[in-house]
């Protein structure tokens, strides 16, 4: 397996996609080749650090508004 | 492989059904209650695609309005938080169409980019790499970082990794096809690695200047 074949297959492997057979492929390579193991830890730590910080905080009052907007469409008939 | 396939299936009824269900027969609290549980992913899909914090308040607004209003049309065969994101990234659209008058905004446009199609940066990171930064400066970091992504990606990324739509899902919530998700996926992944890299990477100045003065 090649690099590029691997790198092919890199969302797979993190979603846990592949075969059994192609999954053994993929961890042979990565036993012999170093560039491809690093891509791949810090390809998880990537989305990883994304999925554990929420960098846009919605503001408190928001749902207060919502609810109330959604009660006055309510009036109307619901 | 059979097994595989139908743990992967839908249950046979999601728990939003039976809300909107209630919501249908005029029971609001039963929509307060969908609002809770969606509010904060809705917002975040606005603030990636808008990347404007007062769009991305009136967008939460409008999207859990309009689907409020067109709850009828609502089928069922999707799921109801696939529909509602669907709403919300129209409205997305919509509010930065405004804001870019003329400017061509869409997030089914082909990126013609190969940046991030070849790993480049192929340093291993720290091993915490958030540790060497406070909380406001790695928020700040991967928000720098997220942005640099053209608008197709970053949506797809936060969908599908952030918020953990599968990626029929995703497409179907961005009407786009699924080989289409998947190669963006691939590319923002990608992306965001290389660029977070700069920031993330093992440090290894430090540690050549002691290895020297063991030497002497
Ligand atoms: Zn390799």
């Amino acid at each position: 397996m090649t690099c590029t074949e691997f790198l092919a297959m890199l969302d797979d492997m993190i979603d846990n996609t592949v075969s059994r057979e192609m999954r053994s492929d993929l961890q042979e390579h990565l036993r012999g080749c170093e560039h491809c193991e690093v891509t791949l830890n810090t390809t998880r730590k990537t989305i990883e650090i994304y999925r554990s910080h929420e960098i846009y905080e919605m503001p408190t009052n928001l749902r207060d508004r919502l609810h109330k907007a959604i009660m006055e469409r309510c009036k109307k008939g619901c | 492989m059979a097994t595989i396939q139908s743990v992967a299936n839908e249950p046979e009824q999601h728990p939003d059904v039976a809300l909107v269900e209630r919501v249908k027969t005029g029971d609001i609290s039963a929509y307060d209650e969908l609002v809770r549980k969606y509010e904060r992913q809705i917002f975040r899909i606005a603030q990636h695609i808008t990347q404007n914090r007062e769009d991305a308040e009136d967008v939460m607004q409008d999207a859990f309005l309009k689907a409020y209003e067109k709850l009828d049309q609502f089928q069922g065969n999707s799921k109801f938080y696939t529909w509602l994101v669907r709403i919300a990234v129209n409205e997305s659209l919509m509010r930065l169409r405004k804001r870019r008058t003329g400017k061509m905004v869409s997030i089914d446009e082909d990126i013609e980019t190969d940046e991030g199609s070849v790993p480049r940066d192929l340093a291993d990171w720290a091993p915490d790499p958030e540790q060497n930064y406070t909380q406001a400066e790695l928020a700040e970091i991967l928000r720098k970082t997220i942005q640099g992504l053209p608008p197709g990606f970053r949506v797809v990324f936060v969908l599908r990794d952030v918020d953990g739509l599968s990626t029929e899902e995703t497409a179907e919530s961005l009407g786009l096809s699924v080989p289409a998700v998947k190669s963006r996926l691939l590319r923002a992944r990608l992306q965001l690695r290389e660029r977070l890299a700069r920031y993330f990477k093992r440090k290894k100045v430090a540690r050549e200047k002691g290895v020297k003065s063991d030497v002497h």
